[in-house]
């Protein structure tokens, strides 16, 4: 380090962090948890040292082996055979909308890993669940890969929409299913399929596990023949895998991790910047989600507003009517009219 | 900081299996608001600081029915000071003779529980001590 910023400043957390320091890692996480002001600042920081690390998401029904899995996998990639790597694990679960409290247990199932210095893990709440846990996610990935992750393992679970969005900041999204809980139908009724680049049967010791990855096989087989027309405008010529695993008795993960990196070798290959295109694309959700929330904070942090509202409405007018009076006085005059009127261009 | 929460590990160090008592407390806890990091059996002390400096928690709650507090206690506080996480609180429940008890409280993070506290009790100490920990951080 040549330069030295305060030691609990945010350019001293983030020089930490690069330096490689895991106090400082799990702190600046907690800033991004809770929204702490200087976060951003430290991120900045950051900037320059994000994007070595690749992002696997682990996504799958509750009860369907994911932390099990997540544990195998990283066991797996500390093992000489794919490259002893640096490894982040994020395990998020949800928070009680009741009480805003959460019992995170994914570390129970990650005990072999808790004394592996070159493993860092990490529990996260979903707390309220629209845009700010998805944005806590990446940010955390974010500080992980700026620290030095070489793959980052992120486990939800697969449902909600927070959940796919911080899925959709993944580079190769796992979706894992095991026999007993559902057919296939319900796989493709829940819309998981549409986010996997690789499915995993789990359990593949049970009963009705060959049946569901045939099923799963012919539903993905399905969904590549319809999209046909995107495939060859976009050039991604993936079919997703199905690989019958049992994380229970370490059987196949491997093979996970060899779809993974087939999935990895897919995206390298759509040409010079396939890698920097597919994440600037996914980028490009993420600085919505910040964009909203500050809007939403900066437009609603003072009474006024609400005041305001409250008024217009006492006096009769309706809701829209004063949505859109709102609106045109923050864009200017027939702004809602204008969205409204055009064709959405994101379907 | 807009959504700051208090985050707890609960952990049982060395060999008794019993973990009723800590199941019950991370659950109060959780329900109290806080997030609840529960890392589960037969943690020794290197685990349950380094899941703590991991999870950047605020308290680390103990629970230890064998009877080896005098040496575990200790142990933890040791390995969570090598971390810089000197100043983390350290709570504990089990069967705890008076004395002992008294003897790990007076380094003044630490405070424990014996059979039949209530669980309002615990609750109570947690935020109170958090709050003054959050105080200490901002000053």
């Amino acid at each position: 380090m040549t330069t030295s910023h305060p030691k609990h400043s945010a350019k001293g957390y983030a020089e930490r962090v690069v330096a490689g320091d895991r106090r400082a890692l799990s702190r600046l996480i907690s800033w991004a948890e809770n929204g702490n002001r200087s976060f951003p600042e430290a991120l900045e920081a950051l900037y320059p040292s994000i994007g070595q690390a690749w992002r696997v998401g682990i996504t799958g029904p509750p009860g369907a082996g994911k932390s099990t899995l997540v544990n195998e996998l990283a066991l797996a990639l500390r093992s000489t055979q794919f490259g002893q790597r640096e490894v982040g694990i994020l395990a998020i679960d949800p928070s009680s909308p009741f009480t805003g409290g959460a019992l995170l247990g994914d570390r129970i199932r990650m005990e072999e890993l808790t004394g592996d210095k070159h493993v860092y893990i990490r529990s996260m709440a979903s707390r309220k669940s629209h845009g700010g846990m998805a944005r806590a996610g990446v940010d955390a990935c974010d500080v992980m890969d700026a620290f030095g992750m070489e793959r980052i393992l992120i486990e939800t679970v697969g449902v909600g929409q927070a959940e796919y969005d911080v899925m959709g900041a993944c580079d190769t999204v796992v979706v894992v299913m095991c026999p007993g809980a559902g057919d296939g139908v319900q796989a493709m009724k829940a819309g998981i399929l549409e986010v996997a680049d690789v499915l995993v049967v789990n359990k593949s010791d049970q009963a009705g596990a060959e049946r569901l990855a045939d099923d799963l096989s012919e539903a993905v087989h399905t969904r590549a023949i319809r999209s046909d027309e995107w495939l060859s405008e976009t050039g991604d010529a993936w079919s997703v895998p199905v690989v019958l695993a049992s994380a229970g008795k370490g059987e196949n993960i491997d093979k996970v991790l060899e779809a993974v990196a087939a999935h990895r070798a897919m995206l390298a290959s759509r040409g010079a910047n396939g890698l920097e295109d597919a994440r600037r694309k996914k980028r490009v959700a993420q600085v919505r989600r910040v964009v909203d929330e500050v809007l939403d904070e900066r437009v609603w942090s003072t009474a006024e507003l609400g005041e305001h509202v409250e008024d217009a409405l006492a006096k009769g007018a309706t809701a829209y009517g004063v949505a859109n009076e709102v609106v045109d006085q923050l864009l200017g005059a027939g702004a809602l009219a204008k969205t409204s009127n055009k064709p959405s261009a994101n379907k | 900081m807009s959504d700051r929460k208090i985050r707890v590990l609960i952990a049982k160090p060395g060999l008794d299996g019993h973990d009723r008592g800590a199941k019950t407390v991370a659950t109060v806890l959780r329900d109290a608001g806080m997030e609840v990091v529960y890392s589960g059996l037969h943690q020794t002390p290197e685990m349950i600081a380094e899941a703590a400096l991991q999870e950047d928690v605020d308290v680390v709650g103990l629970s230890i029915l064998s009877g080896a507090h005098m040496s575990l206690f200790p142990r933890i506080r040791e390995a969570l000071t090598a971390r810089d996480m000197g100043d983390v609180l350290l709570t504990g429940g089990g069967i705890i003779p008076e004395e002992d008890m008294t003897a790990l409280e007076g380094d003044g993070f630490s405070k424990l529980f014996g059979p039949g506290t209530r669980t309002t009790d615990i609750v109570a100490w947690i935020e109170t001590a958090v709050n003054e920990r959050w105080a200490r951080e901002e000053a």
